[in-house]
């Protein structure tokens, strides 16, 4: 187990250069100059963009400015912003904070919402609450996030007045609850469905009619035979569903101004800030490697017959 | 039937989860009256806060409140007047001398003199201080020492500039320029504080002025809270506590905390709201004319363009522009049609005249048609007119012109748009002369002065002169209206320049743009300069 661990932190090295110098190479080919286009319509004379250049080493080959930025990160230095002169390093400790929250919130709502439902569901596959279920995630999957966000906007805000519209600069927990309800129900949706499919399956199965003819509790037939070993397809969706949950929601950020990653990925693409792009993404592969690493050890946990060595 | 009294329980919990946070937000006023606090919104500068170095609103509204210099554009009419300037005095429109009142000081209590200008100007325009607005200063002599065209400065200071004494300073132009004191106006040219270049960083992250404002808090990127300064010395003190700048992810998310009421200040009304302004602000809505003329250009620098034919085809095409329709149903009236090549914020005495353009923008296919045929029909075959996709939705009414010129040419293809992904990608192809077709241009002026709105852009070889237009006569009234010492015959003066323009026609002047801005019940007294930012120092809190 440990050296399973070991091994896959270990190649996550390979992951994480290949994926910088893949974002780093995408932001250095993108047309347009970011330091000539802090002019704006005005016009700034070509010797000071080539000052400025050389200031920030934008002047260098792509080879040696991703160099400069590895040994930089190395040193804890995510390198700075062109336009506002401030560390990228700032905004990530800013950004991902308030992102860390919404993803929670999503996912805990996602988790417990959507195993309940799918449960509640499966357990009378084919009646009428399950065709129910069915419906309802249909809906959620196929309605546009951005319908959802404006839609609750419009009801909890606007209506009822149960909450505020939008976000506030502190980003309190409370605020999150509706954005995260708003980014969560997609996932929620998918969850539903996967554990109803399971559990309807493995209701059907041989240990399940063992279990029942021992004459054990339903109680524990339901909560740890059954669910433990329908889980397995859900931890699965899960851990991916909250990288892409970390790596941030633009259109949900944008409706509700959270300014986490998704707002300032957006942002820095926006006005090509290299650093800012290639240290936010950066993190998110890291968050992903590490999702899917638990994803991997937890495996194990639920179907004891895996085992990795 | 356990496991289904579970979920309801679940569902049940969320239903609680989200009835909790009913009351949550919560009112963040503070105060009412001359001390209550005005919420604004914000978008992140993009620079650091120096004068120097701010071209762009964002900022510009900040240093609007931080600081004032030797004149200041009255916020209602756009006309220069003495602010810390005692006098401004020149016989030759060459040289002047700057005597400056003596009372005023900096928030922290330095006093401000004549060397508390000429230094930041001196910082301003130095080359290795990559200051964006250094070529404000280039009419300053010494200019090309201190910020040569190509390779080192040869000097540290402007050699225009002596101080004389603590309240008196001069200043000797490279080139006689009557208007010059109604420039000083603008954002780099006001006084810093010694702290700007002793502790530099300290100073970026808590600017230190002289205006009507101090700064309480600055987060970088999501807000600053600005307060009244009561030690203030000028006379547009603050009839508000103070105002709190509120950074948005974009201008829809602003308007949203306006309807519901967490925000006092939107200064820019998304354009998708524009149909229900009317519906959710009622009376709080402003539209007013901005310092901003938007136009098409050409470029000069391609044969096909540059040729007596081409004149009456870019005649034409101005003529096949449907102003009216265009400012009408896509602006929703937030554009008025352009006849000439200013703005009406500078008022008829400052040298804006409707109607200067004469036929040539009035809007006439048949005749369109007729003259773009005589000028031998548009080079290449076919228009093309770049611009920017990622932001100003600019497609939309770029689609709209072409329609309008396509319908008068009964032609499809005459006139089509090319889309140019970033703004940065777009300048960039911009200036260094990489379009062979039209693109959009805008103008957004840095002082109320027609001379801002000719000679930095049609001037041979001006800065901004991106299509490399150029013209003798035009350039010969610009310099003779600059060395004219007398303010109305300069106005004239340009104003004959600009005739030049319109029988020329280098570029096609599209619309005049206004400054929006919306605010809550609980402020008023709310208006907008010609800059199109908001008067934050009048705003009184009821």
């Amino acid at each position: 187990m440990g050296r399973y661990v070991a091994r896959r932190l270990l190649q996550m090295i390979p992951v994480f250069l290949g994926s910088t110098l893949l974002v780093f190479s995408m932001m250095y080919a993108l047309p347009g100059d970011p330091v000539r286009a802090l002019a704006g319509e005005q016009t700034v004379d070509p010797q000071q963009i080539a000052a400025m250049k050389k200031e920030l080493g934008l002047d260098l080959p792509l080879w040696h400015q991703y160099w400069n930025y590895l040994v930089g990160l190395f040193q804890g230095d995510f390198g700075t912003q062109i336009a506002s002169g401030r560390p990228v390093a700032d905004i990530i400790s800013e950004a991902f904070p308030i992102t860390v929250r919404l993803a929670l919130f999503a996912f805990i709502f996602t988790v417990v919402v959507g195993i309940s439902m799918g449960v509640f569901a499966g357990l009378k596959a084919d009646t009428l609450r399950d065709r129910g279920l069915l419906v309802l995630t249909l809906l959620l999957i196929s309605v546009p996030s951005f319908v959802l966000g404006f839609l609750g906007q419009y009801f909890f805000a606007f209506q009822l007045g149960w909450v505020q519209p939008n976000v506030s600069l502190e980003a309190s927990s409370d605020e999150l609850i509706l954005p995260a309800v708003v980014l969560g129900s997609l996932s929620l949706a998918y969850v539903a469905r996967l554990t109803r499919t399971s559990v309807a399956e493995n209701l059907r199965s041989d240990y399940m009619r063992t279990a029942v003819a021992k004459g054990l509790p339903r109680r524990r037939i339901v909560g740890v035979h059954l669910m433990r070993n329908s889980m397995i397809p859900v931890v699965t969706f899960l851990g991916t569903d909250l990288g892409a949950l970390l790596g941030g929601a633009v259109v949900t950020e944008g409706i509700f101004n959270v300014k986490g990653v998704g707002y300032n990925v957006f942002d820095a693409l926006r006005h090509r800030e290299g650093a800012t792009v290639v240290g936010i993404v950066t993190l998110i592969v890291v968050v992903y490697l590490v999702a899917s690493l638990v994803v991997d050890l937890l495996y194990a946990v639920l179907d004891p017959r895996i085992r990795y060595a | 039937m356990r496991g289904a009294t579970q979920a309801r329980w679940a569902a049940c919990a969320v239903a609680v989860v989200l009835t909790a946070t009913a009351c949550g937000g919560g009112d963040d006023g503070g105060g009412s009256g001359a001390d209550g606090i005005v919420s604004s919104s914000w978008g992140d500068p993009q620079n650091p806060l120096e004068p120097a170095n701010t071209n762009e609103v964002q900022g510009g509204k900040v240093l609007d409140m931080l600081f004032r210099g030797l004149v200041r554009y009255d916020p209602k009419t756009g006309e220069a007047q003495n602010e810390i300037a005692e006098k401004i005095d020149t016989t030759d429109s060459q040289n002047f001398t700057v005597t400056i009142k003596d009372n005023w000081t900096f928030s922290n209590g330095e006093k401000i003199t004549a060397k508390s200008f000429v230094d930041a100007w001196n910082y301003g325009a130095a080359l290795k201080n990559n200051q964006k607005n250094a070529y404000f200063f280039q009419y300053i002599d010494g200019y090309d020492k201190v910020h040569p065209e190509s390779g080192k400065a040869s000097a540290d200071t402007l050699s225009g500039l002596k101080v004389v004494n603590g309240t008196t300073f001069t200043v000797k132009l490279s080139q006689k320029f009557s208007l010059w004191p109604d420039t000083l106006g603008y954002a780099a040219f006001v006084p810093l504080p010694q702290a700007f270049y002793t502790d530099h960083d300290a100073w970026l992250s808590k600017p230190v002025g002289n205006g009507p404002y101090t700064v309480d808090q600055y987060a970088k990127g999501s807000s600053m809270n600005l307060r009244r300064w009561d030690g203030y010395p000028g006379a547009d003190k603050a009839q508000n506590g103070g105002i709190d700048l509120k950074v948005y992810t974009d201008n829809n998310t602003a308007y949203t905390d306006l309807t519901a009421g967490n925000l006092d200040l939107v200064d820019d009304v998304p354009a998708s709201q524009l149909k229900n302004v009317e519906a959710d602000l009622g009376d709080r809505y402003i539209n007013t004319p901005a310092g901003i003329i938007q136009t098409l250009a050409f470029p000069f620098y391609e044969k096909a363009w540059n040729t007596p034919g081409a004149i009456k085809v870019r005649q034409g095409l101005s003529m096949a522009i449907n102003r009216e329709q265009i400012t009408n149903q896509i602006f929703q009236k937030t554009r008025t049609p352009a006849s000439d090549w200013t703005s009406p914020v500078l008022g008829e005495e400052g040298g804006f005249k409707e109607g200067l353009c004469g036929p040539a923008c009035e809007y006439d296919k048949a005749e369109a048609k007729k003259l773009i045929q005589e000028g031998g029909g548009i080079p290449g075959g076919q228009l093309k007119i770049s611009y920017n996709a990622d932001t100003g939705s600019h497609k939309e009414w770029v689609d709209a012109v072409c329609n309008s010129i396509n319908n008068a040419l009964g032609n499809n293809k005459a006139c089509v748009g090319g889309p140019v992904g970033t703004f940065a990608d777009f300048r960039s192809q911009v200036s260094t002369q990489k379009l062979t077709g039209a693109w959009r241009a805008g103008w957004q002026m840095d002082y109320p002065l027609i001379q801002n709105f000719l000679q930095p852009l049609y001037y041979t070889n001006a800065p901004s002169n991106d299509g490399k237009w150029s013209n003798q006569e035009f350039d010969d009234l610009v310099d003779k209206a600059n060395a004219e010492s007398d303010k109305a015959k300069a106005v004239t003066t340009f104003q004959d320049a600009e005739k030049v323009l319109a029988e020329q026609m280098p570029v096609i002047p599209l619309w005049y743009q206004n400054g929006s801005a919306g605010y809550s019940d609980r402020v008023e007294n709310v208006s907008l300069n010609p800059f199109s930012v908001p008067v934050y120092d009048q705003i009184k809190v009821k």
